[in-house]
């Protein structure tokens, strides 16, 4: 054996610390023991050890959203493999750069049924960007390093790399490569200069324009040629529930997240506009609902991506542009800024005059005077009380969406939730991904008793890793939003939309070792919040908001109608 | 309308099953697809015959594009190209069918590749609708057993699809 030969386990391990991994998310169990060992040997990176796969995968999920780095999550084989698809699933449907090591049964037990083997790479196929079973340990290093590549460019996405434990026994010479070429892999960056040129010109033509950015700005990191482009031109803006952050909230130009749940003058302008200007998004159900009635009125669309087959999907445009946002944008406002056209500015202001209408219908307007807290009314708080500059995770449901609408998240990758997938139970472990990511930064994860159950296991984690993580549970009792189609659509038969028998959660957070409140009465929403970011501000506490059940979130648009079909309170 | 797609792809393992994992998991048709490797070992060929609009064609195309594996997509009923598909078919030949067989072989311009008593087996090139006519001109009790391979595409005179 020649001295410098490694075993498959160490190369592992030489190339996450070569790739500046900081941290791996896991889970250990027989085929990545090898993995393990070396890992322990170690301290270049850190392990943390989740009590679920699926939250391991969720962390390093929220751990490159807040970052932009890639997350790594490590599981074993069979059971740990599957535990993490959901996981995997998420970061799919949402473009996050992540990279997933499974173990698996060594190579000449597979097909064979062996103890703990599922075929991964079949099961994972269609929920991941790419993914490789690495069958010869020389394959290994540049194996891992093409999974890094992959995963952070062009359309992100996750990529699985599944190693058979006699790979990670095995020796050869470790040599990391620098770089790497794949000549079936080339992402296009630069955007076609005439269809550039097409843009401005009709960008400067629109008597109604509208920007409409989804979570490509995000991942992108276009946020601040967004904001340039919109008040160079003066035009309104909204944004995807992915990409919240991408522009300043507060700002006058911002007309709020558009969609099933988005404001009225966010989807008045987005039907009505004449020229849309789509950047990193992709018209999705949830967005645009029926494309039948989007299409109803005539409007010319601009849509710069970085994935071709996002373009043209649901609705048809006229100026398709791929290419890397940040780079696309920062030429249209330089053609822009240096040519002598200019908006129509009566055109503008008569525009603006429409969506200032539309805008003082006010429709997240609430009963502030009810007795009961207000779910809408404890985000408003969480927002006053960390003056805007918390990362938020969330689950799914109804908590999501108010979190959306009121925390006015004026930085990109403060806003962490699953909005492809709609994973329940994402929440937690993705504020212990973001809270290790930013040990100072406030971090609270907007959750229901419904989600929060599903990976409540989390809290065990939390207490290990020394997380001061705020959960705000907004507690109806009810799965909210399920709660809410059946009132609108089924006649309000409610079926098994209440929860019955739930635990206390004071008693639960305190049996882990973290600080409990319950909170019923809406004035004492803001000091116990105080407190949580205060007196409690090095611990994990689990604040229950005890909530009005019968709330609803507005605007709705039912699904399969369109954007100015909306259900007002 | 049907559409002949062509694509050159990393030859390893798995990769076939991106291509056929996609046209399910989005709902698209394949008629019919083939596969081999080229004359460079690392590449397979592949075509595959699919039905959609000409919106559902682009977004298979940019799908298949969008696969790490996959090195370049054409679609060739974009221009000019050419199309062959082969066909084995055993018939019965004993009887008043040996000399029918014979004469029907020959006139599609096929070959008689394998003989006993009482079967041939015949070898049939050409494009999906010949080999059609053919079956619909034999006696359908004739006919013991088909095989086809689904088409090959390639495109027509200086068009050349290579990496």
């Amino acid at each position: 054996m020649a001295e410098t030969e490694l075993s498959g386990a160490e190369i592992l391990v030489r190339c996450l610390q070569a790739e500046g991994v900081k941290y791996v998310f896991g889970y250990p169990g027989g085929a990545v023991l090898n993995i393990y060992d070396e890992i322990h040997k170690q301290d270049a990176f850190k392990h943390i050890l989740v009590r679920h796969e699926q939250a391991a995968v969720h962390a390093a999920d929220a751990y490159s959203r807040a970052t932009g780095r890639v997350g790594v999550a490590l599981v074993t084989s069979g059971p740990g493999a599957t535990n993490a698809v959901t996981g995997i699933a998420t970061a799919y449907m949402d473009s996050i750069p992540m990279v997933v090591i499974s173990g698996q049964v060594p190579t000449p037990a597979i097909g064979m049924d062996a103890f703990q083997e599922v075929d991964t790479v079949g099961i994972t196929r269609p929920c991941v960007k790419h993914n490789f079973l690495v069958k010869d340990v020389h394959e290994l290093a540049a194996t891992i390093k093409k999974a890094f590549y992959i995963a952070a460019t062009g359309r992100p996405g996750p990529v699985l790399v599944d190693i058979p434990k006699d790979v990670t026994q095995h020796l050869c010479a470790f040599d990391y490569p620098a770089d790497i070429r794949m000549r079936s892999y080339n992402p296009t960056y630069k955007g076609h200069s005439g269809q550039i040129k097409r843009a401005v010109q009709m960008l400067l033509e629109a008597k109604r324009p509208m920007i409409y950015t989804g979570g490509g700005v995000i991942l992108g990191n276009a946020d601040r040629q967004v904001t340039e482009l919109t008040r160079l031109l003066g035009y309104p803006v909204t944004s995807t529930l992915m990409g919240l952050g991408g522009y300043p909230a507060p700002d006058p130009l911002f007309l709020g997240m558009l969609g099933m749940h988005g404001t009225i003058e966010a989807n008045m302008a987005m039907q009505h506009c004449d020229v849309l200007l789509a950047v990193g998004a992709r018209f999705d159900d949830r967005v645009i609902g029926n494309p039948k009635h989007f299409a109803k009125e005539a409007r010319r669309i601009i849509h710069i991506d970085v994935d071709p087959s996002s373009i043209s999907k649901r609705v048809k445009v006229d100026v398709p542009i791929v290419g890397d946002v940040a780079q696309v944008l920062e030429e249209i406002a330089r053609q822009i800024g240096t040519g002598t056209d200019r908006p129509d500015q009566s055109a503008l202001k008569a525009w603006w005059a429409q969506i200032e209408l539309w805008r003082s219908q006010d429709c997240l307007k609430y009963d502030r005077a009810s007795e009961m807290i207000k779910p809408q009314f404890v985000i408003e708080k969480l927002y006053e009380v960390t003056g805007g500059d918390a990362y938020v995770t969330s689950d799914v449901g109804q908590h999501q969406m108010w979190a959306a609408q009121y925390y006015k998240f004026d930085k990109p990758r403060r806003w962490i939730n699953s909005g492809g997938l709609g994973t329940m139970g994402f929440g937690l472990p993705a504020a212990m991904g973001v809270q290790l990511a930013f040990p100072d930064a406030m971090v609270a994860c907007v959750t229901g008793e419904g989600s929060i159950q599903m990976n409540i296991q989390e809290l065990s984690t939390c207490l290990q890793e020394k997380l001061p993580i705020k959960v705000i549970l907004l507690n109806n009792r009810y799965l909210g939003m399920v709660r809410q189609w059946q009132e609108f659509f089924y006649e309000e038969r409610y079926a098994e939309s209440y929860i019955d028998a739930l635990p206390d959660f004071v008693k639960l957070a305190e049996a882990y070792g973290h600080v409990g409140m319950t909170v019923e009465k809406p004035q004492d929403v803001e000091p116990a919040l105080r407190d949580a970011f205060g007196k409690h501000k090095d611990r994990l506490v689990f604040l229950n908001f005890v909530t009005d059940p019968r709330e609803n979130v507005y605007p709705m648009i039912p699904a399969g109608k369109g954007l100015s079909e909306m259900i007002l309170l | 309308m049907r559409h002949i797609i062509s694509l050159l792809m990393e030859n390893e393992a798995g990769a076939l099953s991106r291509v056929a994992g996609l046209f399910s998991a989005r709902g698209y048709n394949i008629e019919s697809l083939t596969v081999a490797p080229t004359e460079d070992v690392t590449l397979s060929r592949m075509t595959i015959v699919t039905r959609g609009s000409n919106d559902v064609v682009e977004q298979i195309t940019k799908q298949l594009n969008k696969l790490v594996d996959v090195v370049k997509v054409q679609d060739l009923t974009d221009g000019g190209h050419i199309e062959r598909e082969l066909m084995l078919v055993k018939v019965r030949a004993f009887g008043e069918y040996r000399e029918e067989m014979k004469r029907m072989t020959d006139i599609f311009r096929g070959r008689v590749i394998d003989v006993t008593d009482k079967t041939y087996t015949i070898e049939l090139t050409g494009d999906g609708q010949k080999l059609n006519a053919f079956l619909a001109a034999l006696e359908p009790d004739a006919i013991l057993e088909t095989v086809r391979t689904g088409a090959s595409g390639i495109g027509r005179g200086e068009r050349v699809m290579k990496i």
